[in-house]
């Protein structure tokens, strides 16, 4: 089982490596210029050769690559160029933002998905499953920017219950930091809780009709006790892998939320780095996303490996 | 149904969450909402208009500023004078001007701050505003004489923008992240990404400003923009995004929509430095096939005041040559035949982020599409636009706002992006800097508008609008905008 860990730890390590080059070398072919982006079209050249020189941009590329490398390990990521400040500290502000807005999405959709599913299995085909299957067919279908923009509709502009965006700060003003983002987590929740649905549904059939369950019933055990205790562990199982894989999709859907929300979180940052070619930013701000990715893949790999020991040694 | 079971799920939580409610809006307060962040506060480090609509007269004030009607007047310099040849300014400072760290602001504040902006290693990205300085003089704590080596006539007006704003030295170096400035509001704190907040500086030289307490939001979608307006997060909206909800801004009562002119000259620029647009036939051409008023409508929703050269309307000296060019695609076609291409041609249009270019791209391609001209549009983000276009000049057209104000002087720079070279131009440009009257300064003024539509540069099309939205009951807002500001002292609550 160590070494099972260690080979995927060190799997872990080498894409991230390979991530780091990859996405060193795709900005360093990008044309655009942060010097120039920031001094804008009526600066002299000498200037923005000024600036460039202040922000270590005239470094050869190995050398900026190396530094940034080296950072990585160190925690000093450099000075953002268009904002002048940490790297680091810019995106640990935009965490907190970010990771409880994800989290908060996560759980509303296992909640709103795993809920559903059941549902709409346990009362077989019927009105109600229909009914749920309908809804989470347009679930699936409505992207979260449109959730977003018709919650804001409804209840900031008409109701008035939410803010209609942006975000006080934990802080300054915890309830309603905390405000500001339900309605961008229920956005984000709603189309993957839809995918989860359909997915609880389906396997939670094909569970009912196991003969464990059978068994289960003939020992005196009425529907709900059944489902509650027998059914619904086992059918969980395909849907945690799933909902583990959509945490990708949260990430990145969190970008264009964050943008409709007017948040400040990791996503609108990146869109505010790429806008201002705010490259030293635009790098860390990506490698984070893949690790995030890839760290989260690999956790469902080794709790693959948890579940089933022949996967270990197929490994 | 969607709607119904969030309902449910929803207000179970609601009771308490309510209970926090909506921040109470004091009459001394209010929130200011623009499209764009400032990314650093330094306006002598940055040319983003963002830094100088957050600080300009705000945290940070200039020998002399800019009122709202594009008119000089004395901000840290009471008085000046100027000698008769035009080559000393006087400049009598406030003997009660503070910084917001309580030492107090002095000639010698000046000399550093403009030595500061011509040093080889200068960041500042208007640099010809102090390039005629020769000498300054700091006689005494509140008197500074400027020396001039070449008569500039717009000397003054330069000194009026937020790039020549005055620091001390002791809080230069953090004036990107923690601004202190002499101006009536002091930076208090900034979440970035989301909002800034300055407070009323006690110590400041002028009248007490009505508000207590200021707070910039920051919101870059036009959806997002109108949904904060209408849901009232924001008391105004300096310059909405979405000129297509105009009207639905405008049915709310609770709601003021003032349209105004920015400085931005919105041009098809041409590459006159490359064929086939180094012909002013086919320049011409083009020209005539675009209709203004159309593209003004599908690219600003119609506010956008035309223009027939690169000139504000806001400005004394404007002569209108929207005439110049009419729309006529008859005409169009014959000159383009003239020209060599009576089958037409075939050109890049690359276009920058902003919506009028992305919208106006589309309609101008289907104009020049009426003549044979056949456009391939590429759309670019900034960064790539100011590499491509802008410096390596990779372009045949693209749709762009000079934002800057009174930026005429472009036309006569060697090697700018639109590849334009004229003596005559030259030699008109140098009548108006060494204009002694306004009569002689009025009549260059016409030469130079008359002499870029002769050579028909560019296409030039409108002046960006300025659209307002703000509570009813907040008054003192900016109506056009002469320069990149909104000065939070002349607000106040009715």
């Amino acid at each position: 089982m160590g070494h099972f860990i260690l080979r995927r730890l060190a799997g872990f390590v080498l894409t991230m490596l390979a991530a780091a080059i990859l996405i060193f070398l795709l900005l360093e072919v990008l044309p655009g210029d942060p010097a120039g982006t920031m001094l804008g079209v009526s600066a002299t050249p000498e200037t923005v050769a000024a600036l460039r020189a202040e922000l270590g941009l005239d470094r050869p590329a190995f050398q900026r690559f190396l530094s940034w490398i080296l950072g990585l390990f160190t925690g000093d990521l450099g000075l953002s160029y268009t904002y002048r400040v940490p790297v680091g500290g810019l995106i640990a502000e935009r965490i907190a933002v970010t990771l409880p807005l994800a989290t908060m999405a996560l759980v509303l959709a296992a909640t709103i998905g795993i809920t559903l599913g059941t549902l709409a299995a346990s009362r077989g085909s019927g009105p109600v499953d229909a009914a749920i299957m309908a809804v989470s067919q347009l679930g699936i279908a409505i992207p979260n920017f449109w959730f977003g923009i018709l919650f804001v509709l409804l209840f900031s502009v008409t109701l008035g219950w939410f803010p209609s965006g942006g975000f006080p700060g934990w802080q300054a003003d915890p309830a309603g930091a905390f405000r500001a983002l339900v309605l961008p987590a229920f956005a984000l929740a709603l189309p993957q809780s839809a995918v989860l649905a359909r997915m609880t549904r389906t396997s939670m059939l094909e569970t009912l009709g196991e003969d464990f369950i059978r068994t289960a019933r003939a020992k005196g055990l009425n529907r709900a006790q059944v489902l509650r205790r027998h059914a619904l562990r086992n059918a969980l199982i395909p849907v945690i892998t799933v909902l583990g894989l959509q945490f990708s999709f949260l990430v990145a859907g969190t970008i264009v939320v964050e943008n409709v929300f007017a948040l400040p979180g990791l996503g609108r940052l990146l869109v505010q780095a790429v806008g201002g070619h705010d490259l030293i930013l635009i790098k860390s701000l990506v490698l984070l996303f893949v690790g995030t990715v890839i760290a989260v893949n690999t956790a469902v790999d080794l709790a693959y490996g948890l579940i089933d020991p022949r996967l270990r040694i197929a490994a | 149904m969607i709607a119904k079971v969030l309902k449910q799920v929803l207000l179970a939580g609601i009771g308490a969450l309510a209970a926090s409610g909506a921040i109470a809006q004091g009459k001394d307060s209010v929130v200011i909402c623009q499209t764009l962040e400032p990314p650093i506060l330094d306006p002598s480090g940055g040319a983003a208009a963002a830094i100088r609509e957050v600080t300009y007269g705000n945290i940070f004030e200039g020998l002399v500023a800019l009122d709202r009607n594009s008119k000089i007047i004395p901000a840290l310099a009471e008085s000046w004078e100027t000698s008769a040849d035009g080559m000393k300014y006087i400049f009598r400072l406030r003997k009660n001007a503070k910084f917001h760290d309580g030492t107090p602001m002095t000639s010698a504040d000046v000399k550093f701050s403009f030595d500061r902006a011509v040093a080889p290693d200068s960041k500042n990205a208007q640099k010809w505003i102090f390039q005629p300085i020769s000498e300054i003089a700091t006689p005494a704590p509140d008197v500074v004489e400027i020396t001039l080596k070449q008569f500039a006539s717009d000397f003054l007006y330069g000194l009026a923008w937020g790039d020549a704003v005055i620091f001390s030295e002791k809080s230069v170096t953090k004036a990107a992240t923690d601004p202190v400035g002499t101006g009536p509001f002091r930076f208090k704190s900034w979440n970035r990404g989301d909002r800034l907040t300055l407070e009323r500086f006690d110590g400041w030289w002028g009248a007490k400003p009505a508000l207590g307490n200021a707070t910039f939001r920051f919101i870059a979608d036009p959806q997002a923009q109108v949904a904060a307006l209408l849901a009232g997060d924001c008391d105004a909206h300096t310059n909405i995004g979405a000129q297509e909800a105009v009207p639905q801004l405008k049915a709310d009562p609770k709601l003021t929509v003032t349209v105004g002119r920015t400085e931005g000259e919105t041009i098809v620029a041409m590459n006159n430095a490359k064929a086939p647009l180094n012909d002013v036939r086919v320049r011409r051409a083009l020209a005539m096939a675009v209709d203004r008023k159309l593209v003004n409508e599908g690219a600003v929703s119609g506010f956008g005041t035309p223009i027939g050269s690169h000139f504000s309307p806001n400005h004394p000296d404007y002569v209108d040559l929207t005439g110049e060019t009419p729309f006529d695609p008859k005409k169009a076609k014959a000159l383009l035949a003239e020209a060599g291409f009576p089958n037409g041609l075939s050109l890049t249009l690359r276009l920058p982020p902003p919506a009028y270019a992305r919208r106006g791209g589309e309609v101008v391609a289907a104009m020049l599409a009426e003549i044979g001209v056949k456009t391939s549009i590429e759309p670019l983000e900034w960064p790539q636009w100011l590499e491509r276009v802008f410096r390596n000049k990779d372009f045949d057209l693209t749709i762009v706002s000079h934002v800057e104000p009174m930026d005429l002087n472009i036309y006569t720079r060697d090697n700018y992006y639109f590849g334009y070279k004229s003596e005559a131009l030259n030699a008109a440009f140098q009548k108006i800097k060494s204009a002694r009257s306004d009569a002689e300064r009025k009549a260059a003024f016409e030469a130079a508008q008359r002499q870029i539509v002769q050579d028909q540069v560019n296409i030039f099309l409108f002046m960006l609008p300025k659209v307002t939205v703000a509570k009813k009951g907040l008054s003192g807002l900016w109506e056009h905008a002469p320069l990149p500001a909104t000065p939070l002292a002349e607000l106040r609550w009715q």
